[in-house]
């Protein structure tokens, strides 16, 4: 089904003609295209805007500043975001690389999604034409919003103090059974000092492991120290069930992938 | 349906087509234009049968507006041949019996170039991620790695 397409040169233009019923923003395509060829007749027109600005990827001090048609593969390949490519490249495969971009990631619906989980553990902020938002908020009423996504932004993280794995089936691309993301500090005495974790496929969008951090707080990285961790790790979850895995699988191994992460 | 002007270089010819604004870059080359060497296998961004090749990068054309391909140089599987001369990936792909229903084969010809354009000395890892978003439910893949490497191989010997 052939969809009509408005291009403007502005995001402010585009939100306009965002508001018309059936409309849908066009970012890499790999989601709405997806629908629409997939016979999802709730989407009958598309709009994009083609502002610059939306693919720059800013460096600045501390913070790291990515607009929202910035691809996959242009992080993956940034020399300043080297700790990002391995999140970057667990989505999808090369061409999907080059297509899919941050802004659109954040409305990946489970499985998908793996760098909005970087995000989220990144403690992102989420810039749109209405505002700016933390990652936690934007995700909770993503499904409301008619705002267009202009940019993330994100304290660069303490260098090894971020961790990243995408549990899959098939190597090297494959659909997420889960996928964890984790900021870690540690004081001088090799003590856990503060710690956010994000999980990807425990629930049906990104989510915090708030209990298993908290649990990780004044604690050692070794196995006597994450053990309760990990015991909490499932806390607040509700897996997804899809031909991947089922929701018990995934409650089931995600203690095992949270471990071998933390003492890696 | 609103038709609207797309212009581009395909495999170093340029083309100019009216298209119903929303079609995609796989309907307007096999539909308007003529090129069938991509497939439309699911339609969906995971076979990779409909890859082809837009300023230099793999796309996924069943994902692509024609639209938003204005300006741009194309290449798809029926540019690799020159002078009715096959490609040396083309060549290793039938030597290596790296096809067989062949409706994968366009799409991983079109991975494994951008590949070699790229990184003209891949490892065996190398080809295997490149391809890792094309899929063969016939071959198994090996024979497809093994053509792949043996045409770096032939590349480098004839630039030495």
């Amino acid at each position: 089904m052939a969809l009509a397409l408005q291009s403007f040169a502005t995001v402010k233009d585009a939100s306009a003609a965002l508001k018309a019923a059936g409309t849908r923003y066009l970012g890499g395509g790999t989601l709405v295209l997806r629908a629409a060829n997939e016979g999802d007749v709730s989407v009958s027109g598309l709009v994009r805007s083609t502002d610059p600005a939306l693919s720059v990827i800013t460096v600045s001090g501390g913070t790291i500043r990515i607009g929202a048609s910035v691809t996959m593969a242009a992080i993956a390949r940034h020399p300043e975001l080297g700790q990002l490519a391995k999140a970057a490249r667990a989505v999808g495969g090369p061409a999907i690389r080059n297509m899919a971009t941050v802004g659109g990631n954040l409305f990946a619906p489970s499985p998908y999604g793996d760098f909005a989980v970087a995000l989220l553990a990144l403690d992102a902020m989420v810039s749109t034409n209405d505002g700016e938002m933390p990652m936690e908020a934007f995700l909770a009423k993503r499904g409301g919003s008619r705002a267009i996504v202009t940019s993330v932004s994100f304290t660069r993280p303490a260098q090894g103090s971020f961790r990243f794995v995408k549990v899959s089936r098939v190597k090297p691309k494959g659909v997420s059974v889960l996928s964890i993301a984790a900021i870690l500090e540690q004081a001088g005495d090799g003590t856990i000092s503060s710690a956010r974790i994000a999980l990807g496929c425990m629930a049906d969008r990104p989510m915090r492991a708030k209990t298993a951090e908290k649990a990780l707080l004044g604690r050692t990285l070794d196995a006597d120290g994450i053990a309760s961790a990990l015991a909490a790790a499932g806390d607040g979850t509700a897996p997804i069930t899809d031909p991947i895995a089922s929701a018990w699988y995934r409650a089931q191994v995600l203690p095992v992938h949270l471990g071998r992460l933390l003492l890696s | 349906m609103a038709k609207v002007p797309v212009q581009f270089t395909l495999n170093g010819s340029e083309k100019a087509e009216f298209v119903e604004s929303g079609t995609t870059l796989l309907n307007a080359l096999r539909d308007k234009i003529g090129d069938t060497s991509p497939k439309g296998g699911c339609h969906q961004g995971t076979c990779g049968a409909c890859s082809v090749i837009v300023d230099g990068e793999l796309r996924l054309s069943c994902l692509t507006l024609a639209e938003t391909c204005n300006g741009a140089a194309i290449t798809t599987t029926s540019g690799l041949a020159e002078g009715g001369v096959l490609h040396p990936l083309q060549r290793a792909f039938l030597d290596a019996f790296a096809t067989q229903c062949g409706f994968c084969t366009p799409g991983m010809l079109m991975a494994a170039k951008v590949l070699l354009d790229h990184t003209p000395d891949p490892s065996r890892d190398d080809v295997v991620e490149a391809l890792s978003g094309n899929i063969c439910r016939c071959t198994g893949y090996e024979p497809i790695i093994q053509a792949v490497l043996t045409a770096a191989r032939a590349n480098s010997q004839n630039a030495a």
